[in-house]
């Protein structure tokens, strides 16, 4: 579930309220939003992907809170590493070599 | 034509009023192909999504294949081969022939539109798979770029009809405003998807089966809704279900001893049948350190769980479960009556996992490659007629009506309690041992209480403006799950993904399509399936 706003991180573009398929973020005046109802997210982390700040942090865990901190993740390196992972970053991701990705085809 | 007596049949109006040549409900994969395809028409198009047309839906987040195949006969034939027994003999060749061209074109449009496919070693570009997010994305911004207007954040609660039954539009809440949208069309396309009842499997909480609920409130019939037993191997207490590097896994118990029989494919009602009484865990030890670099790159998301709770799955075993993924990769859905993916109710279209993918992948798993395939084909050919029909009647002056039923029509008793009834609707359809194992007793007790919990529902007052999205959620799941099990009760026998424990043997009196509808009372019927012998599958 996303568990995480970084009050460092966040510039309160508000990307994260629109995007959300489940509606889980409520924007506030004058400020960063909010994880309003938590129990909607499904994990799919879409917010994050989408977070040009890298300031949330969704944790793999569907059903229960783990209450992992801005601190934990900062000295994890965690923030923004999915969309790393997928390649929304500059420069993209680099493709393994063919004969590499071929591995894949004989299972 | 009959309306459910539930029916609200009232003028509507709304916050938000528009007029539309088509309307689109969803925005996934098929709803941009099938708003894309209407405005190339000509038509006036408004898509709306539940949540927001780029993000929403179990593509976005995922990675998937695309059933892309170059149009040489012997790699054709060989594509269609090799699903057709496992699809249980129900698939239409001429429609898997269709869903290849019309397959092959999009794709090539998607990278005409600057998509960025990688390319082979002889620097061919390689075109049968996509990642959810980048193709969402150029999906949204084309759709915009077509003239289309989206509305994010507009779940629809109900469609219209004008006095013949035909559909006129539909309407719903904005949820992010606190008030009400209204949009008249002559045509409507339910891109809704499939229905995975809650689960949270990837992508998936978004897919509760409302357009299956809309269309049957006017009229339109189902087919294939026993398959819908598909249930996808995530991490235990995790969302991603991506379930094709488990084909690398040894599956063992707690203590570390094997599970006979176990398997990701062919053998998951095995992992199915321990799940219910103890812990699965699985081990990546079948694939070596350049199978891990592939992996790695073919599917990010696949490891992210992983990775954030430090496990590594190729040295490690590490805790599995199956989550539901219903009619989602099941294959069951509104039923097609032709070529443009029409159903029964004039001015209605249906396309991607919310149409019956029977006709191209039969009676097993329509996830991946095919139902891609299917997106973006059903999609492009619902959207194409839903664009010639709706600006064919441009101008006509239609009386515009409410047609939804129970949990927005007004009624004597309580409004629903629509947590409950979700957890109650839950509490039949998830468990393995009804759903994914099935029994006509089992199945029979289910539908006694299913059936319990339609009665006493359909006399509720309408939900108000903030519960009525959840409501209308519930009583979707609640209505896909009594077509599930009464088209699953009829199926007597074992085919494809639909597995009776009391009918184990596959009977070829039964190569037919199961169709299904009503809500008070839910009929079943038969439709001949395409036989083998009309059209040869062979090269």
């Amino acid at each position: 579930m996303i568990e995480v706003i970084s009050e460092d991180r966040c510039t309160g573009c508000n990307i994260c309220v629109n995007v959300c398929p489940t509606n889980v973020f409520a924007p506030v005046a004058d400020g960063i939003p909010v994880i309003a109802r938590q129990d909607d997210c499904q994990t799919c982390f879409m917010c994050e992907v989408y977070c040009p700040d890298d300031a949330l942090y969704v944790a793999p865990h569907a059903t229960e809170i783990t209450h992992v901190t801005v601190a934990e993740l900062e000295a994890r390196d965690l923030f923004g590493s999915y969309r790393k992972s997928i390649g929304w970053i500059r420069g993209g991701r680099p493709r393994p070599a063919p004969e590499i990705m071929q591995r894949l085809e004989h299972r | 034509m009959a309306f459910p007596p539930t029916a609200a049949s009232t003028i509507p109006t709304a916050s938000l009023e528009l007029d539309a040549d088509v309307l689109v409900i969803g925005g996934g994969p098929a709803g941009t192909w099938a708003a894309i395809a209407a405005a190339a028409r000509g038509a006036k198009v408004i898509l709306a999504d539940k949540g927001f047309c780029g993000s929403s839906g179990a593509t976005a987040p995922s990675g998937t294949g695309v059933w892309y195949v170059p149009p040489d006969p012997a790699r054709r034939a060989k594509a269609m081969n090799s699903r057709w027994d496992l699809g249980g003999r129900l698939a239409d060749p001429a429609w898997m022939r269709r869903v290849l061209d019309r397959t092959y074109d999009n794709v090539n449009q998607l990278a005409e539109w600057g998509y960025p496919f990688s390319d082979d070693a002889e620097g061919r570009s390689i075109r049968n798979g996509l990642d959810g997010p980048d193709y969402m994305r150029l999906m949204r911004k084309r759709t915009k770029a077509a003239g289309v207007k989206i509305l994010d954040h507009s779940p629809a609660l109900e469609l219209l009809r004008d006095d013949s039954g035909a559909v006129a539009g539909a309407a719903g809440v904005r949820r992010q405003k606190a008030d009400t949208w209204l949009v008249r069309a002559n045509a409507v396309v339910i891109a809704t998807g499939g229905c995975a009842f809650l689960s949270k499997a990837l992508g998936c909480n978004v897919l509760t089966g409302d357009g299956l609920l809309f269309a049957a409130e006017l009229g339109a019939e189902l087919s294939g809704m026993e398959f819908s037993t598909a249930y996808a191997m995530a991490l235990e207490g995790g969302s991603v279900t991506k379930t094709r590097f488990y084909d690398w896994a040894t599956f063992t118990f707690e203590d570390g001893s094997p599970i006979p029989g176990a398997a990701s494919k062919g053998g998951r009602s095995v992992i199915a049948r321990v799940l219910q009484s103890r812990r699965v865990f699985a081990q990546l030890d079948k694939a070596d350190a350049e199978t891990e670099q592939a992996m790695r790159y073919a599917q990010p998301n696949f490891f992210l769980p992983l990775d954030r709770v430090g496990i590594d799955p190729f040295r490690q075993r590490f805790p599995v479960t199956l989550l539901l993924e219903g009619t989602v990769r099941g294959t069951g859905g509104l039923r097609i009556v032709d070529s443009t993916c029409a159903t029964t109710v004039p001015g209605l279209y249906a396309a991607g996992d919310a149409a019956t993918r029977e006709l191209v992948c039969g009676a097993f798993t329509g996830g991946g490659s095919h139902n891609a395939a299917w997106a973006m084909s059903s999609g492009y050919w619902a959207g194409s007629a839903a664009g010639e029909h709706g600006r064919h009647l441009r101008g006509r002056n239609r009386t515009v009506l409410r047609a939804g039923g129970v949990g927005v029509a007004d009624g004597s008793g309580r409004a629903i309690d629509a947590a409950t009834l979700t957890r109650a609707v839950q509490d039949e359809v998830w468990p393995y041992d009804r759903n994914y194992l099935r029994s006509g007793e089992r199945l029979t007790d289910s539908l006694g209480r299913l059936d319990g919990l339609w009665s006493g529902a359909r006399t509720a007052q309408a939900a108000s403006l903030d519960e009525a999205q959840r409501t209308r959620e519930g009583v979707a799941m609640l209505a896909t799950s009594r077509w599930m099990y009464r088209s699953a009760l009829s199926r007597t026998e074992s085919r494809g993904m639909h597995k009776r424990e009391d009918f184990p043997e596959k009977d070829d009196n039964q190569l037919h399509y199961t169709t299904s509808g009503g809500l008070d009372e839910i009929w079943i019927g038969h439709e001949r399936a395409p036989s083998p012998e009309i059209e040869v599958l062979a090269a």
